[in-house]
């Protein structure tokens, strides 16, 4: 399903592009098997439930159960994609992703829809903003933000090759195609989108585009802003960090989640050891959200193309008074 | 990958004895263990390692294995000390238990420790992934069978009635939970804690075909497990009656021998009745 906003780009709902995957996966391999609680319509898995009934589970409304029997299941030599709304998955299920898929090491992979403040107007017990700083705290589990279609299908699919636990954390906001054609994933390889000398942005997920918009608004400015999408948090694209810190002097981090912990304290706590430059991180900021839509939230909090190239400029001023 | 089909309880009785001797050796050079709850599981454990399980310690991951989930993995040393007499581990490895970099640690370990199936410490784990394996065993059209041993104060965790609902909706007839029905938790008595009973009845009502039996009576034990499925399309639920510390007079049915761990005095007490001598 794509949108066509009034004056943009087309735009996409990543979960499309997560179930089209999915279900070329299944067809392609018997070991393929989706989990569910409940939400069958929130995941868009209806199209995978009648191709697949026999490989369909619907744990029901219950999170922990869901990411347990995924683990079961992934014992028995099936490849499970467990899927939930983020919130839900992620808080509910914690210690059921640590111990059962993390700490076990099964072959679970994890999805989370809806996630950030997608469900805006649902408010605070609907979002999921500190997702990403709990999953990367657990040891053994790749965390992913894809930012737009093709890297959702990519990313599903990669997880699906690669033999452990992961989690994929995807969106229902409409967003457009940040990556060119050929764009490869790969876990914790970052896609400069933008070259750069001046700052860095570091973005993931629904914020990817925000930046790149920000840099293309900066460039008329005189300001060369380099702009990666850091979609793998866990583990992190060291190289491309370090080499933004050293070459750009300055990093803005953008994320859809609170400032707590995420992608810029993941980035953080790399450059402050091995490259200390001075950041702005962007994101919820330590607060439960007001009432809105996810759109309203996400310029309520500054998280546009103007607060992202706010911030860049910034940097670039205090690092170069004159 | 057979069991011992034919053996008999008296020689399951003689090796619960070994397992129980190195289960407290073990947790008396580690200073720490729950011999309490493993001695109340241990029958259980020898009776399905050595009567029943489908497993070879030769090929411990082939994929049409029976599985076996510790749910209570607190008996941990017990699981240790089965799996050594079973053949999984080296019985010398059992000296090693909680101590540095040992590949048994306080819980079990499925990536260090052959025949672990999954990682459990938390209690309300192991059941419902072991409804994920029943289901994954279904899917592949095999005859394999998944059990679960979980305490009874672990059923007042609220994911272990998520499983229970589960198994039951969806018919898991190749599922066998045991619960170790010792009546005691760490603190106090289950129902003085939170109520568990009337607890048959609840698994029936979850849709579950229940036995009881003792859980020290190893030809009960065998005839039990023998005679799964209980009921065509339902999940199996056998309420072992077990006394915790059972095997040792002053550690029976004593809340205290939760995570007690013997003095010099009682190591020796404790030693000479499992030998048989007191």
């Amino acid at each position: 399903m794509s949108a066509q906003a009034a004056t943009g780009p087309e735009l996409f709902d990543c979960r499309d592009a997560f179930t089209g995957a999915l279900i070329d996966l299944a067809r392609a391999d018997s070991r393929v098997v989706a989990v569910v609680n409940d939400a069958v319509g929130s995941t868009k898995l209806g199209a995978f439930k009648q191709e697949f009934a026999d490989r369909f589970v619907n744990v029901g409304i219950a999170e922990q159960n869901l990411v347990s029997i995924g683990a079961g299941l992934a014992n028995g030599g099936r490849i499970p994609f467990v899927c939930g709304a983020a919130p839900f998955l992620t808080a509910r299920a914690l210690e059921q992703i640590k111990v059962d898929a993390a700490y076990s090491n099964t072959n679970v992979k994890l999805v989370g829809v809806s996630s950030g403040v997608a469900y805006g107007q649902l408010g605070p017990t609907h979002h999921s903003i500190e997702d990403v700083a709990w999953l990367r705290a657990i040891a053994n589990l790749m965390v992913v933000v894809p930012a737009d279609p093709a890297e959702t299908d990519q990313a599903i699919r990669a997880a699906h090759r690669h033999v452990g636990p992961v989690f994929i954390r995807t969106s229902r906001m409409p967003v457009p195609s940040v990556h060119e054609a050929g764009y490869r994933f790969a876990f914790g390889k970052a896609a400069r989108l933008r070259d750069g000398k001046d700052v860095t942005i570091i973005a993931n997920g629904v914020m990817v585009a925000r930046a790149l918009e920000a840099s293309d608004r900066l460039a008329g400015e005189g300001i060369a802003a380099r702009v990666l999408n850091m979609s793998t948090v866990s583990n992190l694209d060291r190289e491309a960090i370090l080499a933004a810190a050293d070459e750009t002097g300055g990093i803005v981090t953008a994320e859809e989640h609170t400032v707590r912990g995420g992608l810029g304290g993941a980035v953080a706590e790399l450059v402050s050891v091995e490259c200390p430059v001075r950041m702005r991180i962007l994101g919820i900021p330590g607060v439960f959200a007001p009432t809105g839509s996810a759109e309203f939230l996400l310029d309520h909090f500054g998280l546009t193309a103007d607060g992202i190239g706010a911030a860049a400029r910034e940097l670039v001023r205090r690092r170069s008074p004159s | 990958m057979q069991p011992l089909a034919s053996i008999a309880p008296g020689e399951l009785a003689r090796r619960a004895r070994l397992v129980r001797q190195r289960d407290l050796e073990m947790v008396y050079a580690a200073g720490l263990g729950h011999l309490g709850s493993e001695f109340s599981a241990t029958d259980i454990l020898v009776t399905l390692y050595l009567g029943i399980l489908r497993v070879d310690p030769a090929d411990p991951n082939a994929p049409d294995r029976d599985r076996f989930v510790l749910s209570k993995g607190h008996s941990a040393a017990a699981l240790y000390s089965t799996l050594a007499e079973a053949g999984f581990i080296e019985i010398d490895e059992l000296s090693t238990f909680m101590k540095p970099l040992s590949r048994l640690n306080g819980h079990p370990d499925r990536n260090k420790v052959p025949g672990v199936e999954t990682n459990t410490g938390p209690l309300g784990h192991g059941l419902p992934v072991a409804v994920g394996m029943a289901l994954a065993a279904r899917m592949d059209g095999s005859s394999r069978r998944v059990y679960a041993l979980t305490g009874d104060g672990e059923l007042q965790e609220g994911s272990m009635w998520e499983a229970a609902m589960a198994a039951g909706h969806f018919g898991l007839d190749n599922l066998v939970a045991i619960v170790d029905r010792n009546r005691l938790q760490q603190g106090d008595g289950t129902e003085q804690t939170i109520r568990l009973e009337p607890l048959a009845e609840k698994w029936t009502a979850f849709g579950w075909a229940v036995r009881e039996v003792d859980g020290h009576d190893h030809a009960a034990l065998l005839d039990v497990f023998r005679a799964v499925p209980f009921t065509r399309g339902r999940p199996n639920l056998v309420i072992a009656h077990t006394h915790k510390g059972n095997g040792v007079s002053f550690m029976r049915d004593g809340v205290a021998w939760h995570h007690k761990v013997p003095n010099a005095d009682q190591i020796e007490l404790a030693r000479a009745e499992l030998r048989g001598e007191a």
